[in-house]
Formats: structure tokens, sequence, C-alpha cells
């Protein structure tokens, strides 16, 4: 993954506007966040595989960048995001890096269906 | 504590490098000693959240890099007997339960095993350990000739609830394997490693002790958790 250039991460979201897509969605602190920080609040979110069809995408701001998604009838969005690739399978992924190399966000979206 | 001599051994985990930490001198020592040790790794660590910065590895790349970790592990601690159950990391408690019991009683009924080792219920602190735990008591339970079952506890709470474990094996003379296990999980241990080496040069005996000790709690059945 290279960190976020914010004209080739644009251009990426606009190839996936109007299809059916693939997304994944994933917010986290971890599992073990109130095991070593007791009285931690740990909440997070998982989506995988749900098909969205978007008619706009932007990503904004510095880095950490927020993404969003309009759709005819709802949005997708997430903040933290400070990586992004396209895959050899064509997929965009993106995530959100803390400074210790840990995965706080990933939002993805796929023509075909990610793997179970 | 010396390991006894098994018939066979079957260890069921959730994920890629939990066999390392708590168990892989002990799983080393049983091959060692000709015991059969069959490990069910129930995912592959999917939902991995060590993928560096700058990254290493992607959220869709990460599956096969645990992977070839976990065969790495087998091979350190010479197992050759290793099932990759294909669930999903983070979704076994949504599992259902009676399927997850079903699971354990195949592996058991296939390899027959005369000690179980899995993680100790209400004291596993992840919830795919819990699950994998409550799973594998619940299929224990239901046997009328029950093999051993020793569990890995390391909730805060562990030791005000459970007391010391009652099982302590010695393993320093596979100290190398177990360090070869938790390397081979290089992708998430790498920061762990790094902060036990520093340890270990000042003396830390606590971490010391960790290398060359390992626990369990024979399941208590008797204040069974359900």
């Amino acid at each position: 993954m290279e960190l976020v250039e914010v004209n080739q991460l644009q251009a990426a979201i606009d190839s996936f506007a109007g299809k059916d897509v693939y997304l994944h969605l994933e917010t986290t602190n971890g599992s073990y966040a109130s095991h070593f920080n007791e009285g931690f609040f740990n909440a997070g979110a998982f989506i995988r595989n749900v098909v969205i069809n978007f008619e706009l995408g932007k990503v904004v701001g510095d880095s950490p960048h927020r993404v969003g998604l309009k759709l005819p009838q709802g949005w997708v969005y997430a903040q933290g995001i400070t990586h992004f690739e396209i895959d050899e399978e064509g997929r965009l992924l993106l995530a959100g890096h803390d400074g210790t190399g840990k995965l706080a966000v990933a939002l993805q979206l796929s023509e075909t269906p990610f793997s179970y | 504590m010396t390991i006894p001599k098994e018939r066979h051994v079957l260890v069921i985990f959730p994920h890629p490098d939990d066999e390392a930490f708590g168990v892989s001198g002990t799983i080393t020592t049983h091959i060692q000693q000709g015991t059969p040790v069959t490990y069910a790794c129930l995912t592959l660590g999917e939902m991995g959240r060590n993928l560096g910065n700058p990254p290493f590895a992607t959220r869709e790349s990460l599956p096969a890099i645990r992977k070839k970790e976990l065969l790495a592990s087998a091979e350190a601690m010479g197992l050759t007997d290793l099932r990759m159950m294909g669930l999903r990391d983070k979704t076994i408690e949504f599992e259902d339960d009676e399927k997850m019991v079903r699971m354990m009683e195949e592996l058991i009924e296939e390899t027959n095993p005369s000690l179980i080792i899995t993680f100790y219920p209400d004291f596993a602190v992840h919830p795919d350990h819990e699950a994998t735990a409550r799973a594998v008591v619940r299929a224990v339970r239901r046997m009328d000739d029950r093999p051993k079952l020793h569990c890995v506890a390391f909730a805060n709470n562990t030791l005000d609830v459970l007391g010391e474990p009652d099982v302590v094996y010695d393993i320093k003379p596979v100290r190398e394997h177990k360090m070869n296990s938790m390397k081979a999980h290089i992708s998430q241990t790498a920061w762990m490693l790094e902060e036990m080496e520093h340890k270990l040069q000042n003396g830390d005996t606590e971490t010391e002790n960790w290398l060359t000790m390992e626990r369990f709690y024979a399941y208590r059945w008797d204040q069974d958790f359900e």
C-alpha cells in the first residue's frame, strides 16, 4: 500500500461509481483493547460483501483522510484513511494504519466478491 | 512436572499464533516423545491488525501470509497433522453453537485423544478464544469417557478466580523450538519479540519464566462454566 495521493485515489473511487460493487468496511480497536486497558470501551463494526451502487464518491481532508460514498438512498463513509492500493485483482483497498502499524479502519471496493 | 506420554493430543485454537505463545513447548515435547499431535486451527487470523506502517500487507493479502506462518510454526514444532478449519477470524461466536460443537466432536471422534488442549472458558479474553473454548467444553461434556482437558487462561482475573495453574511444564529442553514457533508468526509477533528480547537482556525473570514454563488449568467439571 502507498500513502494516499488524493488525485489518484479520487480517480480510483470514480472508476467504481455507478456500478454494483462489493463493499468491505471495518473499524476496530482490536479484541485485546479492554484487556490491556481495563475500562476501555471497545467498539467496532464490520461489513463484508454487501453490494452497493454509489453515485458519488469523495476523498476529503488532509491525511488521515475521510472517504464518503453517496448512495441513491444512503451513505457509506470512513475516516482515518492513510493508505491505498489497487491490488492485482483490480480491487480498491483503503486502510487507516496507526503509528504502530495497526489497522484501525478499512474501506474496500471490488467488482467481484471478496473471499469468505 | 514432566509431560506424560499420551495416546494422542488434540490442540484446538482459533488463530495462527495462539499455539506459539502458550503451548508450542508442550506440543514439541509431546511430538519428541512420540505422541501424535493434531492441531486444529479454526481461522487464518484474517482480521489481524498488525499490517505495518508502512504496510507490509493488506486486509486481503494477510490470510495467505498467516497461512505460511502457521505452516512454518508447525514445522518448528515438528507437527505434521495441522488442520485449517476454514472459519473467519472474529466470527466464531456468531456461528451456530451446535455446528461448532459438532466440528469439535468430529475432530475428537477421528483422533481419539487422551488429552485435549484449548482455552479456558471465561478466562480467554478474545471472543474467538471464548467461543472455541465453549464449543470444546460442550463437546467433551457429552462424552461418556472424557479425555483430559487442559486449558490456557490469561484473563486479568485468572489468578484471583482460578488460583495458580495446576499443570505446569518445564519446557526448557525445547526452548529453541518455542522461540522458532513464535518467530514463525513474525507478521504478528515482531513487536512482541522485540520487547521480549529487551526484557530478557535486562534480566526480567518473568519473561524468562514464560520461555521456560507452560501453564494449564485442568478443566473443573465440578465448576462447569454453564
